[in-house]
């Protein structure tokens, strides 16, 4: 499974023993007539954390959109080139999205728990792809909530409203709800933007437990959390990919100055 | 001690100049509220002091008296403005969340909607007696009679705008991320629309369908045509109803003493009706906006 080509091409660490899940090629995307990404050429790993940084308007939260296609719910919105994922370019028309969101979860910056209970939220998405008995989808809440580490917070009030949680726990909660449907790849886009010190040190953990068997693309403001959680790191800049590889090495000796100069604060 | 200014006294010219003009609009704006709910509680003090002494046990047990005999009740129109106003409900609920959902889910990208919210505004502020004259040309002229069904039917046709709007425009209030987040998880459009974005704002609509049963209980002109009225007891929908709003209409003006008080009598009734249907919508909203 492994394409050495794309490897070398896209990484200059080596990376020989990693399965590239997502293969991004030659991808632009516009807003209308504006551009918001132009040619970018990416690689997210199996069971890797992939972090995305860059300044605001840099465009990696569009780059996460496309994953998903998330787009495609505004008209004017577009994208060309290739994303490989499956084996597919997900960006071909004939594509179902609604069976590609299934394989690619996304939790979003704000906490979007559902107006109904924290059993029927990570309910309501099992049910689209699965028929499973009251049994068998107890089971997948308790596993999925386990899974988000809000289990022994919950468990005695899963009849109650998702919007009665914190703010915290409403994140885990949709990352659980996430996670129930048991895709390949989860995409967080600011996950703890919205939240405080504490659950944002909650989500971080949860993210390195979570890279044990999902493959996670993160958009952060925060570079140490970038530092501190990926495996991967992109940095981009008004719609370009300027530098990616190994987090260690883009934030201890980055090829490029500009990525440097963001890292370190000195950037603009 | 007697000469010491007070530090929080400003001889500013600019300053006075300002609290003056602020002083000046307060004033204007207490005046205009003032106006406006005077009218209001004097409206509901002369409903009070006419109704009350109607309102018994027997404007609720015994049916409307014939021209010049004695006593008599409001059984049969309070009976059937329950029923027409029912039905209605039921006619226009259905109607108004559905389109209310294919506005705000379809309603930025197809003409079709376009044209559908214009024409939902218009009817929005149509004079109901128009519409009185359309249910009795299409209905009433073809049957050749006046009918429950008919008032039914004209007075659904004021509710579904309401309804129409209201549950657009709450479905408009529902957060882009949350659409996101079920869209996120796989989730067909039309699960999107009904399960997560409606639900979210369930309150909000039962609140537009009380404020139109509130509107519809009150309509006269559209029932004058269909369901005209009907001095006897009958809960039959195909033949012509009584219905509070036409009896008041008739025994307001009328020269006998009993009937004039039994249309103070129904007209507090309707309004206690309909006031206690906006505060129940009010906390409705309030309850929505909490959870």
């Amino acid at each position: 499974m492994i394409n050495i080509a794309t490897l070398s091409e896209s990484s200059p660490v080596s990376v020989d023993d990693l399965t590239p899940v997502i293969h991004v090629k030659e991808l632009d995307f516009f807003y209308g007539s504006f551009q918001g990404l132009k040619q970018i050429n990416l690689d997210i790993y199996e069971r890797k954390v992939t972090a995305f940084i860059g300044p605001s308007g840099c465009g990696k939260s569009t780059l996460l959109r496309t994953f998903n296609r998330m787009y495609d719910l505004y008209p004017g919105q577009r994208a060309k080139g290739e994303i490989v994922f499956n084996g597919r370019n997900i960006l071909d028309k004939d594509v179902d999205v609604n069976v590609l969101r299934a394989k690619v979860g996304m939790v979003f910056q704000k906490p979007t728990p559902f107006p109904m209970s924290i059993y029927e939220n990570i309910a309501f998405g099992v049910r689209l792809y699965e028929n499973l008995s009251k049994g068998e989808m107890d089971e997948r809440v308790e596993w999925a909530l386990n899974k988000a580490a809000l289990w022994g917070e919950v468990k005695d009030k899963l009849g109650k409203s998702g919007l009665s949680l914190s703010g915290g726990q409403q994140q885990r909660l949709c990352i659980a709800r996430a996670v129930a449907v048991k895709p390949d790849v989860v995409l967080l886009d600011e996950p703890t933007s919205a939240l405080d010190p504490i659950s944002t040190v909650k989500i971080e953990e949860l993210i390195s437990e979570l890279k044990e068997d999902y493959t996670i693309a993160i958009v952060t403001h925060n570079m140490q959390q970038a530092a501190r959680c990926s495996d991967f790191t992109a940095y981009m800049y008004l719609g370009e990919l300027v530098e990616f590889g190994e987090t260690d090495k883009i934030f201890l000796n980055p090829t490029k100055k500009e990525t440097q100069d963001y890292i370190t604060g000195r950037f603009g | 001690m007697s000469t010491t200014a007070d530090p929080f006294h400003s001889d500013n010219p600019i300053y006075k100049n300002r609290l003056l003009r602020h002083r000046i609009g307060i004033s204007l704006s207490i005046f205009a509220m003032a106006f406006g709910i005077g009218f209001l509680f004097w409206i509901l003090a002369v409903l009070l002091i006419n109704g009350l002494g109607a309102i018994d046990i027997e404007i609720f047990t015994r049916t409307t008296p014939a021209p010049g005999s004695e006593g008599g009740g409001l059984l049969n129109p309070i009976v059937g403005s329950l029923l027409m106003v029912g039905t209605a409900t039921l006619i226009s609920t259905p109607i108004g969340i559905f389109a209310g959902v294919y506005l705000a889910e379809y309603g930025h990208e197809s003409k079709f909607a376009q044209i559908t919210r214009f024409v939902t505004d218009i009817m929005l502020s149509a004079p109901s007696i128009v519409i009185g004259l359309f249910v009795y040309a299409v209905i009433v002229a073809n049957v050749k009679h006046f009918s429950g069904w008919a008032g039914s039917v004209a007075i659904a046709l004021i509710a579904i705008p309401v309804v129409v709007r209201t549950t657009d425009n709450m479905l408009q209030l529902v957060p882009a991320s949350l659409r996101e987040a079920a869209f996120a998880l796989g989730a067909p459009r039309w699960k999107v629309a009904t399960f997560i974005r409606l639900r979210a704002v369930k309150a909000g609509v039962v609140t537009g369908i009380l404020l139109a049963v509130a509107r519809i209980s009150g309509e006269t002109a559209p029932l004058l045509f269909t369901a005209l009225s009907n001095q006897f007891f009958s809960s039959d929908m195909n033949r012509p109803m009584a219905n509070l709003p036409v009896v008041i209409f008739q025994f307001a003006m009328s020269p006998y003493e009993n009937w004039k008080s039994l249309a103070w009598g129904g007209a507090l009734l309707i309004t206690v009706s309909v006031l206690g249907l906006n505060i129940l919508s009010r906390s409705l909203i309030r309850q929505n906006k909490t959870t």
